[in-house]
């Protein structure tokens, strides 16, 4: 940039857009707090033997193969991220597109393991805390995957280069955002009752 | 055997006096803060009337007053208010300490049951032949502690006699306990304290103390069953569903307990007198005094109706 | 229109011809459309203001109603379904539509005038925000309007919600109105936490933006981390309800205390975040009427931060009765009675800008004098229910009631009422009736006394809280019919100042840029400002930029009359989060009717939601993702596209 110059318009994370999603990221990530605040308030509370969780402690299969599928997908976004950085188009298109399969794969995988479950929304405090979290991610990644699909039409049609993608950043931010609540879901839902909490 | 009724103040749910040696500190601590709030008050009022009445040089409006000074006030009213505060926070500590438990282990244990609007009242005992139900009326003895288990039996309500100690909440799921302990005989008012529907405004409850003797005879009488008289047969088949009268066919118990209704000074959970006519008031039409009540309006020919108040007279 | 990478800025002197430039820029549409489109944040904060009051005449009404239902024992002017519905619709519209929301007002308003700057840092957020809310009031109003208003308190407890105890719409409407309600406190709060890290005006450091600020900032910030509580606890409550879950269902392994959990660990920082700008109003305006700054900036500012911090760590203080462990009300008992020395610190420091200062006695200054006294009384009754054992006895009463009025009406009411007569002039050009205010403050400052004070006594007395009517030997009539009378008074109070409202815009007195010769940069620019704020942007050199010249003899001063010139297209500056150094030129956008159309989409979702009609509901998730799209499509005019660069 020339000396004295300011630079014009949304500009990397001088934008005030890109400042937005940071503090949309921290009232999410205070949602996610809640609920799974709510899963350790109830999981401490009296439950029958075996019902929380309900049928016992969850198979990890499906849900750690999602957790590498979504890991996946952030390392394809940030692939994307770098690649404009260095006004690498397609790669941004490709990176992006990837990011956004990924995702649509892990929704199914999630489905399935929805559809295998033995117990129904409003069996008991475990199930209806179990889709309902899970379903908060989902819906957050749903979210997550529509945007990744605007950002590849927008770069396939040459809206971003190595000095305006301020757009790429703020949707990336969001999608690995959506991958670190997935950390923290996979763990309470998978890890804790092999640590002992359960009922 | 009748409680006495000491009316000593106009306001019977006021705590600013307390009754038992539970009440006795928390009352000291309240004047104290209490002061201590008023004290606050008078010297902030006195300060700042001071600080707008106090005589200035006269000036032209736009002249400014220099940007010093007034630092002094941070310093001195912070640090005041910090000792206040300190000393408030030990002291409550030291207090809540101290009325946490009883000093003694309570020997009559009690459960009450929060219902919508009224309680339900259980002697508890470890022979079940020695347990007894009643309804919103409480007989303790004096100079004991007394156990109270506060069960939840479907929306949160809070059982709250002023006089004898804070409230705590009968929350479904959950069983609470206090204690209370009542200095002198006497007769306590209490009232719901949490909101709980339509007629919270009339969930009150009555505690009377007795002398031990006096509270021995009202025990051993509560579970005597009731002379079965006249009009029983009405009380069966119209109330028996919904209320419990011990001895007889009539085991309901979604409404109060009725064996000994005529050792209660109220009716409506506290919230009437239980004399005659608000007790046949009470019966041909409980809505209209008590808009919202679960009890419905039950069709009685008067020859019934007659006879089902007899019977409730009866049940001494 | 293509925009190009860079520029150089170029700095000169506010201008005729530069004014006449940015007037085409700015303005908003003529018409209806530009009523609907406008992003120009002094019309969105005044449009906040007047919906603000609308509801607190709405709160105000109901409460009226209710009091004479209390007035005397075993009255029967309203059943006691009505009652619990008024009691219910009065704390809510007071706590959620009025209190949060007239403080956004004058926040959106005075945020880029007090900065310098030309526009919120996220103007079309801005619009979203408010009629989002304008819609969630609505739906929160569309069951009380038809007889099913929500009738379980405005905290709403478990089991007496849920639908077992509470069949019907009441409480439905209820939960679906306050998640979309707080969409829009939360867009609103990330506009101004993002304005004050990007948007302030070169040179204006942290430490020389006014209280306000802070407490805009802090209340914001505070929103960020505890709206997303309260809506998760409606949303699972309307699960529960429609969907057969178990969060709240104690039969099933639920927990009635995770209702009160969720709730308070919003609603505590709330009440925090309800009253803190408004202190901040106090904190600019006091110091104005007393010809000097404020005492102790610096702690005043750091008071202000730690109130809220501390806010987060109180919750339990409205759950002691709830049967928990000994050591957990300890604790949260001595951070309860701790976090009044925060408070303490404002005290004083207003008491000794008075002391040190020469009063002048306009309305404004009434009212925030006023308010430091009030502030206390509300501030000590809070002190002595932080004590768990006094608590017990306090809790539940009226005692609460008369507490909860005090910092309610004292430390929001008040203050608004006297910002109101303070930047009036800013906002329209005209004064309000300063013989009309006097009989406003008096007939208030009374009135408020005589309805409220009374409820510590019956408290005091044991009168508990949200009962229809009590018995004959209760011993509270005497001390209810007053607190109704005084009600009333206030009530007329409160009617004389929209009286003077209207006679101000009539015809008060033309009030030119600076009225009360206040140090601030709004007061810089003309009265009402251009819809561009400043034609060329201010250098700030401390925290009272028009005063500069009188309170030092020599020193670094801040320039008005020429700066920065941003006139191609709409167009605003960024600067640094702490030192506030230039580091951008922000495109700003235009009108727009997206906002708009997103509130209306989020709206049919709710319905859908709330007549559990899911072709509605997915109606209302496809237009709400078209909305988004549109809006964040990128735009080469916001500098959002690559483009060929241009000088």
């Amino acid at each position: 940039m020339r000396e004295n110059s300011l630079p014009v318009g949304a500009m990397d994370t001088r934008a005030s857009g890109w400042w937005a999603m940071i503090f949309t990221i921290f009232t999410e990530a205070s949602l996610f707090t809640y609920l799974l605040f709510a899963y350790y308030y109830l999981a401490a509370q009296p439950h029958m033997h075996g019902t929380f969780p309900e049928g016992g402690p969850p198979k990890l299969g499906m849900a750690s193969l999602n957790t590498v599928i979504l890991l996946m997908s952030s390392a394809a976004v940030a692939w994307a991220q770098f690649s404009i950085e260095h006004n690498k188009k397609w790669r941004l298109v490709a990176g992006l597109g990837i990011g956004a399969l990924l995702g649509v794969i892990f929704l199914g995988i999630q489905m399935m393991e929805w559809a295998g479950q033995p117990f129904g929304l409003s069996s008991t405090t475990y199930s209806s805390l179990y889709y309902v979290i899970t379903g908060f991610h989902m819906a957050h990644v749903v979210v997550g995957v529509v945007m990744l699909l605007a950002l590849t039409l927008w770069s396939g049609r040459g809206y971003f280069n190595s000095r305006r993608f301020a757009h790429i950043h703020i949707g990336a931010l969001y999608w690995h955002f959506v991958d670190a609540v997935w950390i923290a879901v996979y763990f309470t839902f998978y890890i804790t009752p092999l640590l002992g909490l359960k009922a | 055997m009748a409680a006495f009724s000491t009316r000593a103040f106009a306001a019977p749910l006021q705590y600013l006096t307390g009754a038992s040696a539970r009440a006795e500190p928390v009352v000291w601590l309240t004047w104290g803060v209490l002061l201590i709030s008023v004290g606050v008050i008078v010297i902030i009022a006195g300060l700042l009337l001071g600080a707008l009445l106090r005589r200035r040089a006269a000036a032209e409006p736009r002249a400014l007053m220099p940007d010093k000074g007034g630092y002094s006030w941070l310093w001195i009213g912070v640090g005041l208010s910090t000792l206040a505060l300190l000393f408030t926070v030990v002291w409550t500590v030291v207090v809540l300490a101290k009325i946490q438990a009883p000093a003694t282990h309570p020997r009559v244990i009690i459960e009450i049951t929060g219902r919508q609007w009224w309680w339900q009242v259980r002697y508890l005992s470890t022979d079940p032949r020695q347990q007894f139900d009643t309804a919103n009326e409480i007989h303790i003895p004096v100079g004991q502690p007394i156990r109270l288990k506060l069960v939840g039996g479907d929306v949160i309500h809070s059982f709250w006699v002023p006089q004898l100690a804070g409230k705590m909440d009968a929350i479904p799921g959950q069983i609470n306990e206090t204690w209370i302990e009542a200095s002198n005989p006497g007769d306590w008012t209490g009232q719901c304290t949490e909101y709980c529907g339509v007629q919270h405004a009339k969930m009150l409850l009555r505690v009377v103390a007795e002398t031990p003797s006096g509270f021995a005879a009202w025990r051993a009488h509560q579970l005597a069953k009731p002379q079965v008289a006249a009009g029983h047969a009405v009380f069966e088949s119209h109330c028996g569903n919904c209320h419990a009268v011990r001895g007889t066919a009539a085991d309901g118990s979604f409404g109060p307990d009725l064996s000994h209704l005529m050792q209660r000074h109220t009716l409506a959970s506290a919230s009437l007198p239980n004399d005659p006519v608000t007790l046949a008031h009470w019966i041909a039409d409980p809505q209209s005094l008590k808009p919202g009540t679960r009890m419905p309006q039950v069709a009685l020919t008067g020859g019934e109706r007659g006879s089902l108040i007899a019977y409730l007279e009866s049940l001494n | 229109m293509t925009t190009a990478y860079e520029r150089r800025p170029v700095a000169a002197a506010d201008t005729p011809a530069l004014r006449k430039k940015l007037d085409t820029l700015w303005e908003t549409s003529p018409g209806f459309y530009g009523w609907l489109a406008t992003v120009d944040h002094k019309q969105i904060g005044i449009r906040y203001i007047i919906t603000a009051f609308l509801f607190l005449i709405a709160g105000g009404v109901e409460a009226l109603i209710f009091r004479l239902q209390l007035s005397w024992s075993n009255l029967h002017l309203l059943t006691p379904e009505q009652y619990d519905q008024l009691f219910t619709m009065h704390g809510m519209t007071m706590i959620f539509l009025y209190a949060g929301p007239v403080l956004s007002g004058f926040s959106n308003y005075l945020w880029p005038l007090l900065l310098g700057a030309r526009d919120m840092a996220l103007p079309r957020l801005n619009a979203l925000s408010y009629w989002i809310y304008l819609f969630a009031g609505i739906v929160l109003y569309s069951g009380f309007a038809f007889g099913f208003g929500p009738d379980a308190g405005w905290f709403n407890y478990v089991p007496l919600a849920a639908r077992a105890y509470n069949d019907g719409p009441n409480i439905d409407l209820y939960a679906l109105g306050m998640i979309l309600l707080g969409i829009s406190t939360t867009v609103g709060a990330i506009n101004f936490v993002v304005t004050f890290l990007r948007m302030r005006a070169p040179g204006m450091s942290i430490d020389r933006v006014p209280i306000l600020i802070w407490g805009t900032l802090t209340a914001s910030a505070a929103n960020i981390f505890a709206i997303p509580a309260v809506s998760l606890a409606f949303f699972l409550l309307w699960l529960d309800r429609n969907v057969g879950t178990h969060f709240f269902d104690v039969g099933a392994g639920g927990s009635a205390l995770l209702w009160q959990h969720l709730f308070w660990m919003f609603g505590h920082p709330w009440v925090y975040a309800i009253v803190l700008p408004a202190m901040g109003m106090v904190s600019d305006g006091l110091p104005v009427f007393c010809r000097r700054p404020l005492v102790g900036y610096t702690v005043v500012a750091v008071a202000t931060v730690a109130t809220m911090v501390l806010g987060f760590g109180v919750w339990v203080h409205h759950m002691f009765a709830t049967g928990l462990p000994g050591v957990s009300l300890s604790f949260f008992s001595a951070a309860s009675i701790i976090i009044a020395l925060p408070s303490a610190v404002g005290v004083f420091a207003w008491l000794a800008t008075i002391w040190t200062g020469r009063p002048q006695f306009t309305t404004p200054f009434l009212f925030f004098a006023s308010f430091i006294i009030l502030f206390t009384i509300g501030g000590v009754s809070g002190y002595m229910t932080g004590s768990v054992p006094v608590d017990w006895q306090l809790t539940d009463t009226y005692f609460v009631v008369a507490h909860l009025h005090y910092v309610l009406i004292g430390i929001n009411v008040f203050p608004v009422v006297g910002a109101a007569y303070f930047w009036f002039p800013k906002m329209t050009g005209r004064l309000m009736d300063e013989r009309l205010g006097r009989w406003n403050f008096w007939t208030m400052f009374a009135g408020f006394n005589i309805g409220f004070f009374p409820m510590h006594i019956s408290g005091l007395l044991g009168m508990p809280r949200r009962i229809y009517t009590y018995g004959d030997g209760m011993g509270w009539n005497w001390v209810n019919l007053v607190t109704t009378a005084g009600s009333f008074l206030f009530a007329i109070g409160v009617l004389i100042f929209f009286w003077n409202v209207f006679v101000g815009l009539k015809r008060g007195k033309p009030a030119g840029d600076n009225p009360w010769d206040a140090p601030t940069l709004e007061w810089a620019t003309s009265s009402p400002p251009p819809p561009y704020n400043f034609a060329v942007l201010p250098t700030v050199a401390s925290r009272h930029p028009l005063w500069e010249d009188r309170l030092q003899a020599v020193g670094e001063r801040s320039v008005t009359a020429k700066g920065l010139v941003l006139d191609k297209g709409r167009e605003a500056l960024g600067t640094t989060p702490l030192d506030a150094a230039p580091n951008i030129i922000l495109k700003m956008p235009g009108d727009t009717l997206v906002p708009l159309c997103l509130a209306l989409a989020m709206t049919v979702l709710t319905a859908g939601l709330a007549l559990m009609n899911i072709i509605m509901a997915a109606l209302g998730v496809i237009l709400i993702a078209a909305a988004i799209l549109a809006w964040l499509w990128p735009q080469a005019v916001l500098g959002e596209t690559a483009e060929a660069p241009h000088a």
